[in-house]
C-alpha cells in the first residue's frame, strides 16, 4: 500500500500560461452561479424534507441532474479561469466528483441513519433514537459472534498465504507446461463466488450425494457433515473462500519471485548454501515487501467476505459462520431493520479503518527496520 | 505429466548420486503441481459434468462421463438451451438471457467508465502536482485508494435509501454507478503504476512541438500504456461480473444480474442439481474463457502496483 512517488517535474509546473482577465471573470461567475443554484436546490429539498416548505421536488432526481450540470460548469469554469492549470485539473476532476457524490454523501447519510430506529416495514418512519442502536449492538450476541468470526477469518489469511507461497514456488521451479499450470491455478479466482457457493458448498460438500462426503464415508467416517458443527462449518467456509482467493496471492508472490535476480540465487549455490538455507536467507528477505502487500490486500478483501456465507449457510448454524456483512444482510432481508443494520455497518467501518491504519503503520515501520 | 518426468530417471541411474536426489525432487514438484491442479479444476469439472447427469447418476455419485454415466442434456433442457429445446420458446431461457444481458451490460459499462475516469485521474496524479486546499497529490491518491477498504455493507444501506429517493433502485444506471465506484480504486491503483513507467521526456518533447496536455496524453501516453489499460479493464470486468452483494440489495426484477439469479435458485427447496449445474456452468463460462485466453493481462493487472 505504499504510494509510488509521483513522477512530477517542476519544469512542467512552471508552464502556466497567462489568462485574460475577461476569461477569468466569466469562468469564476459561471462556477459561482451554478454553485449557488445547486446549494439553493439542496436547501429547498432539506426544508421540504423537514416539512417546513411545501414546494419541493417529487424525488431527488432533479438534484442529481443539477449535480451533473454543476460538475460540467465547474470543469468549463476552471478551464476558462485558470487556462493550463484548469486543463490539468480536468484529469482528476471526473473521478473526484464521482467518488464524492457516491461515497461521501451516503457515508454522512449513513452516520445519520445509524442513530435512528428506522424499520422499513414499520409505518412509523424514522425516528431519532440516539445511542439505542449502539446499546442494542453491545448486547447482541450475534454481532459479537460475527465480529469474532471476522478475527478468525482474517487470521486464516496467514494459512492461505503459506499455501499461496508454496504454489508460487512450485510455479517458479524449472518445470514443463508452466503456462498450463498457471492458467489452471488462476481459474478459481475468475469464478463468481455465488456460483462457487453452489458448485462446492451445496453440491460437492453435500452430505448425501456429494463426492467428498461419499469419499469420507468410504474411509469410514460416519455421517460426514460440513455445515453442522460450528468449527467444521467455519473451516468449510474458509476452504471455499481460500479456493477462490489463493490464486490472487499466488500471482502476486509469483511475480515477486520472478523479480528475484537469478545471479543472487546462483551465487548462493556456489557458496554451497543448501536450497532451504538459500530460501530463508536470500529469497525470503527479498520477498518480504511483496508478501506484506499481498497479505494486506488479501485482508482488505477478506474483511468484505459475504457472498459465500449468505448463499451457503446464511450465517448458520446459529450464527456460527456469520460475517458482519452477512449479518447485516440478514438483518435487512428478514427484518427490514435499516437503522440497526446501518449502525452495525458503520461501527464495522470504523473498526476496519482503525485496524488497517494500525496495520499499515506497524508493517511500514517493521519493513523499514528489516530491510 | 508424471509419465514425462519419470522417463529421464532410468537414464539418470548411471550418473552421480546427486542426480537421484534431483529426480526425486522433480517427481515431488510435479506431484504437488498435479494435486493442486486437481483441487483447482475438479469443482469446475464436477459442475460441468453434473449438468449432463440424470437423477440416478447424481444419487449414485457417478463422476466420470461415458465410463460411469451416459451424458444427457437434462440440465440444459431445463434452461431451454439444449439442442432439442433451443428452437422452442422457454420462459427460463428468457429469464436467463435477461440476467445474462444485464450482467454483460453492467460489467462492460462500469469497467469502461471506471477505466476512462480512473486512468485520467491516475495520469494527472502521476504527472502534475495538485493542491486542493490542504490536499496534495499524496492525499488525493490515498483518498482514492482508501475507497478500496470501504466494505460494501457500509455503503449498501445508505445507498438503498438514497437510490429510493433518486428513483434509481433496480435500474441499470444505478448499478452502473455503484460498480464503477467499486472498481475505480483498483483501476487508479493499476494505472498510476503504468503511467509512472512512461518517460516524461516523451510528453515534454510533444509539448515543445506545440501539443497540448490532452493531445500529448492521447497521442503519446495512451498508446504506450495501452496494455496496462487493457489489464485494468479486464480486471474490472471480472470483479463486476462476479459482484453479488450490491446486486442482491439494490435490484429486484429489472436490473437483476446473473449472480442474483443463481443465488435465488440455490435458496429454493429441493433444487434440481442438473439445472443448477447448467446455470452455474453458464454463469462461470464467460469468465473461465476470459481467464484462459487473457491470463497474461489479468496477471499483469493483479501485479501492477504491488510488485516493484
Amino acid at each position: 500500500m505504499q504510494n509510488t512517488p509521483a513522477a512530477t517535474s517542476s519544469a512542467w509546473d512552471a508552464g502556466t500560461a497567462v489568462v485574460s482577465p475577461g476569461r477569468q471573470l466569466v469562468g469564476r461567475v459561471l462556477i459561482a452561479v451554478t454553485t449557488v443554484v445547486l446549494l439553493g436546490a439542496v436547501l429547498v429539498e432539506i426544508l421540504d424534507g423537514l416539512g417546513l416548505v411545501s414546494f419541493g421536488f417529487a424525488s431527488w432526481r432533479p438534484l442529481a441532474y443539477l449535480y451533473v450540470i454543476w460538475s460540467i460548469a465547474l470543469a468549463v469554469g476552471l478551464v476558462l479561469a485558470r487556462g493550463e492549470r484548469g486543463h490539468r485539473a480536468l484529469f482528476v476532476l471526473p473521478a473526484t466528483l464521482f467518488t464524492l457524490a457516491i461515497v461521501v454523501f451516503p457515508t454522512i447519510f449513513g452516520l445519520y441513519i445509524a442513530f435512528t430506529d428506522w424499520n422499513l416495514s414499520s409505518s412509523a418512519g424514522r425516528q431519532f433514537s440516539g445511542w439505542s442502536n449502539l446499546r442494542q449492538m453491545s448486547g447482541d450476541p450475534y454481532f459479537w459472534q460475527a465480529l469474532g468470526n471476522m478475527v478468525f477469518y482474517s487470521a486464516s489469511v496467514l494459512v492461505q498465504y503459506v499455501v499461496a507461497f508454496g504454489l508460487a514456488l512450485l510455479l517458479n521451479a524449472d518445470i514443463r507446461g508452466r503456462k498450463f499450470f498457471r492458467v489452471a491455478f488462476l481459474l478459481p479466482f475468475m469464478l463468481s463466488p455465488v456460483a462457487v457457493s453452489w458448485m462446492i458448498g451445496k453440491s460437492i460438500l453435500d452430505s448425501r450425494f456429494g463426492p467428498l462426503a461419499s469419499f469420507l464415508k468410504r474411509l469410514g467416517v460416519q455421517n460426514p457433515a460440513f455445515f453442522q458443527d460450528p468449527w467444521i462449518a467455519r473451516i468449510s467456509i474458509i476452504a471455499m473462500d481460500a479456493w477462490i482467493w489463493i490464486p490472487f496471492m499466488m500471482v502476486l508472490l509469483l511475480a515477486g519471485l520472478q523479480a528475484v535476480p537469478q545471479e543472487v540465487l546462483e551465487s548462493a549455490r556456489v557458496d554451497g548454501a543448501s536450497g532451504w538455507q538459500a530460501f530463508w536467507q536470500i529469497v525470503y528477505p527479498i520477498m518480504l515487501p511483496v508478501s506484506v502487500t499481498a497479505i494486506i490486500l488479501r485482508l482488505i478483501f477478506q474483511l468484505k467476505l459475504a457472498d459465500i456465507v449468505i448463499n451457503v449457510t446464511s450465517g448458520g448454524p446459529g450464527g456460527a459462520t456469520d460475517t458482519i456483512s452477512s449479518f447485516v444482510f440478514r438483518e435487512y432481508q428478514l427484518r427490514s431493520n435499516v437503522g440497526y443494520g446501518t449502525a452495525v455497518a458503520q461501527v464495522y467501518l470504523i473498526v476496519i479503518i482503525i485496524f488497517i491504519t494500525i496495520l499499515l503503520t506497524l508493517t511500514g515501520r517493521w519493513l523499514r527496520k528489516v530491510t | 505429466m508424471t509419465a514425462a518426468t519419470a522417463t529421464p530417471s532410468p537414464a539418470a541411474t548411471g550418473r552421480p548420486p546427486g542426480n537421484g536426489k534431483r529426480v526425486v525432487g522433480k517427481v515431488l514438484v510435479y506431484a504437488a503441481l498435479l494435486v493442486w491442479t486437481f483441487i483447482a479444476l475438479f469443482p469446475i469439472f464436477w459442475t460441468i459434468t453434473t449438468s449432463f447427469k440424470s437423477a440416478v447418476d447424481i444419487t449414485q455419485g457417478h463422476i466420470i462421463p461415458w465410463l460411469q454415466f451416459e451424458p444427457s442434456w437434462k440440465g440444459w433442457r431445463s434452461l431451454g438451451l439444449s439442442p432439442d429445446t433451443i428452437g422452442q420458446s422457454s420462459s427460463t431461457r428468457d429469464e436467463f438471457l435477461k440476467r445474462f444481458t444485464n450482467s454483460v451490460v453492467l460489467a462492460i459499462g462500469s469497467a469502461l467508465i471506471a477505466t476512462v475516469i480512473g486512468s485520467l485521474a491516475a495520469y494527472g496524479l502521476t504527472r502534475f502536482s495538485y493542491k486542493f486546499g490542504p490536499w496534495r497529490n499524496r492525499d488525493i491518491s490515498f483518498w482514492f485508494l482508501s475507497q478500496l477498504i470501504l466494505p460494501p455493507v457500509a455503503l449498501a444501506m445508505p445507498l438503498l435509501v438514497l437510490y429510493k429517493e433518486l428513483q434509481l433502485l433496480d435500474t441499470r444506471v444505478g448499478m452502473l454507478l455503484v460498480y464503477t465506484l467499486m472498481v475505480l480504486p483498483i483501476v487508479i491503483w493499476i494505472m498510476r503504476d503504468q503511467f509512472a513507467l512512461v518517460p516524461v521526456e516523451l510528453e515534454q518533447a510533444a509539448m515543445v512541438d506545440g501539443s497540448t496536455v490532452w493531445g500529448a496524453f492521447f497521442r503519446i501516453v495512451l498508446p504506450i500504456a495501452g496494455p496496462g489499460l487493457v489489464s485494468a479493464f479486464i480486471l474490472a470486468v471480472v470483479l463486476c461480473w462476479n459482484e453479488y452483494f450490491f446486486a442482491a440489495l439494490l435490484t429486484s426484477t429489472l436490473a437483476k444480474t446473473l449472480p442474483v439469479m443463481v443465488a435465488s435458485q440455490t435458496g429454493s427447496q429441493g433444487i434440481n442439481w442438473w439445472s443448477m449445474a447448467a446455470l452455474s456452468t453458464a454463469a462461470i463460462a464467460p469468465l473461465a474463457i476470459i481467464g484462459i485466453v487473457l491470463e497474461r493481462y489479468i496477471v499483469k493487472g493483479l501485479t501492477a502496483g504491488a510488485v516493484k
